[in-house]
């Protein structure tokens, strides 16, 4: 039982990494077919570096993922404070729906902004109104819930007399949340931040729907691409994207790991 | 002495329509040691919380040094709480928790430093400056939850069960040791507890609280000696709690039988409460005394037997250092100061009553009071 318990499992990894293992493969090999693995090379990726057009375009990517997720990291744990402080009933209903756009096909999403984006931009006579702000105003929508689905634990395990005793103590409710809440729900907040960062980077279909001629993105452009036989120093970025989430989801999950550790720690006792 | 500092004037709390507090009326002396006592949900926390500046009376007034603070914010009052789990801050080590309030109101690290030593002193703490909270026990996060409130001199410390997570042992050295620190810091201590012999042990008044009313204020041994109704008779101590008709000044009559007792100033034939304490009965033999009945069961509790006699159908508790066996007839007697006089209240006939009594029926609430 226990070795068809392994076996199953070494299925399931298979199963999910057999694509990204062709891709990482493809990027290292010499020869233009993917079906000959024919020697190992870098050459694609220095290809890639050298590549003037696709680097901006990376960079376009980090700047957005950057910015939309500290600004939905800020928004959303102010959120997830307020929305904490309800009665529980309330606070229930609001939950739900700002859960629902996670749940929301992509698609939708994209095209209701786009519409939206599209109709203020009439309404307020701007010409091109698809921009790098209205791409940054969309990664923070379908951000934020990401944030508040990560702080919001934090809070509810948090000993509410800690924020009161910093008050007792004589700290403004605003030095009680800096001093004391926010250091208990930081955890929280880093993973939220981290995880809508890596949501930012990799999304295609809503960023396709509000981006603007003047800034692109690369999973945009990278679908441009794949209307034309693919260049081998794509299988390259994609790899080197790849092992960008990888590090990040990891490094979100040691956040988690170790605020789990340090309530145990405490409990203990 | 005896200036008060704190007065609770009509104090009505409500949550969604519901009466937390009725009507409390109370002041608090200057470096008194007042304790709240009540069972779970009397409202003692509730009282405690609105001096802290926790919440707001939903009406009614609260007075500091004869200035009203219902609307001034916790941070703004002279009074620092040691909170029913500590509620210590977990990313600081000790002596950064207890530095706290001294550093959020920007004093001299010079004598940030001198007060926070001298306070690890005082909680004999000292050499544990660098400890991460996680790393010390109850009793210590104790200590550290008392000097964080202290070191910051207020004029009143408000304690929420603050021995509840402790064990027995711990709990009676804590409670010296709070007693010892009170008297050397000269500090207003309100101290909420359900703990009768806590209570009892620490307080210079004890407030007696149930259903959101104050039921009897005074030192303890008024409390004690002179319950002012079934209620609190019941609740601090074992009585046994009978229907008596007062006769007269000084006369009352139960169980058919006119005693002599020490109380007055009841209508003549008033119906009324007469609490008996177990400590207080005197065995004799059967036909020596002023009434008779059979042991019908005996626990050893070690510093004397709790037995159950069966007078007339009526069960009392009796505690006697001397062994009577199970089906003994006895005799008691009663001196007219073993007979304590109480008018009738909302609750005559619920308590004092111990037809049912179990001794392990009584550990099983104990524990589940604890636990709370």
């Amino acid at each position: 039982m226990k070795r068809l318990n392994k076996i199953y499992t070494i299925l399931i990894f298979l199963f999910l990494y057999a694509p990204m293992v062709v891709l990482i493969v493809a990027s290292f090999n010499t020869g233009k077919d993917i079906t000959h693995f024919e020697g190992f090379t870098l050459r694609q990726y220095g290809e890639l570096f050298r590549d003037s057009k696709l680097l901006p375009l990376l960079m376009n990517s980090l700047k957005i993922a950057l910015a939309s997720s500290l600004i939905a990291t800020v928004m959303g744990t102010a959120a997830a404070i307020g929305i904490y402080r309800m009665k529980p009933k309330m606070r229930a209903a609001i939950l739900t729906v700002t859960n629902i756009p996670m749940t929301n096909p992509d698609i939708v999403t994209g095209v209701s902004l786009s519409l939206l984006f599209v109709f203020l931009g009439a309404l307020f006579k701007i010409n091109g109104v698809l921009s790098m702000w209205t791409l940054l105003i969309a990664h923070i929508t379908f951000n934020l819930p990401y944030v508040i689905l990560n702080v919001m634990p934090k809070l509810s395990q948090m000993d509410p007399s800690l924020e009161e005793a910093a008050m007792d103590l004589g700290c403004t409710p605003f030095q009680a949340f800096y001093k004391v809440t926010l250091h208990e729900i930081m955890p929280g907040v880093i993973s939220g931040g981290i995880m809508a960062f890596t949501m930012s980077l990799d999304d295609f279909v809503i960023s396709y729907f509000v981006y603007g001629p003047n800034f692109v993105t690369l999973p945009v452009e990278i679908y441009n691409y794949t209307k034309k036989p693919l260049q081998p120093k794509i299988y390259a970025l994609f790899t080197l994207l790849f092992a960008v989430i990888l590090l990040l989801m990891m490094l979100m999950n040691l956040f988690q790991a170790r605020g789990e550790k340090k309530k145990q720690l405490s409990r203990s006792h | 002495m005896s200036r008060k500092l704190i007065r609770l004037h009509d104090l009505v709390m409500e949550f969604d329509g519901e009466r937390i507090l009725d009507n409390i009326n109370l002041y608090i002396n200057d470096h008194e040691f007042l304790t709240l006592l009540g069972p779970s949900g009397c409202g003692k926390t509730t009282t405690l919380r609105i001096i802290g500046g926790f919440l707001t009376p939903t009406s009614g007034d609260v007075l500091f040094d004869d200035k009203r603070i219902n609307d001034v914010p916790a941070y703004e009052r002279q009074i620092n709480t040691v909170f029913q789990r500590y509620a210590l801050f977990p990313h600081l080590d000790v002596y950064d928790n207890i530095a706290f309030g001294l550093r959020v109101s920007k004093l001299p690290k010079a004598e940030i430093d001198e007060r926070v030593n001298e306070m690890l002193e005082v909680v004999s703490l000292k050499g544990y400056e660098n400890r991460k909270i996680s790393a010390l026990s109850g009793g210590q996060q104790q200590r550290v939850a008392i000097a964080r409130a202290l070191v910051n001199r207020p004029k009143v410390l408000l304690l929420d069960e603050p021995l509840g997570a402790l064990d027995l042992r711990l709990r009676k050295d804590m409670q010296n040791e709070l007693k010892r620190i009170q008297q050397a810091m000269g500090i207003t201590f309100i101290y909420v507890t359900h703990d009768q012999e806590e209570a009892l042990a620490m307080s210079d008044t004890i407030v007696v609280m149930d259903k959101g009313r104050i039921q009897q204020i005074g030192r303890p041994e008024d409390i004690y000696n002179e319950p002012k109704n079934a209620f609190v008779a019941d609740f601090i101590g074992e009585s046994n709690i009978l229907d008596g008709v007062m006769l007269a000044d000084c006369q009352v009559k139960f169980f058919g039988r006119t005693f002599q007792c020490v109380d007055k100033g009841f209508a003549k034939n008033e119906p009324v409460d007469v609490v008996i304490r177990p400590e207080d009965i005197d065995i004799v033999a059967p036909d020596g005394g002023h009434l008779s009945g059979t042991v019908t069961s005996v626990t050893f509790k070690g510093l004397n037997y709790d037995i159950i006699v069966d007078f007339k159908g009526f069960k009392w508790l009796i505690q006697t250092t001397d062994f009577h066996p199970v089906g003994a007839h006895i005799g008691i007697r009663l001196t007219p100061e073993d007979i304590h006089v109480m008018p009738k209240s909302e609750y005559s006939g619920q308590f004092g009553d111990y037809s049912s009594y179990s001794a392990e029926y009584d550990e099983l609430t104990e524990d589940a009071e604890n636990e709370e």
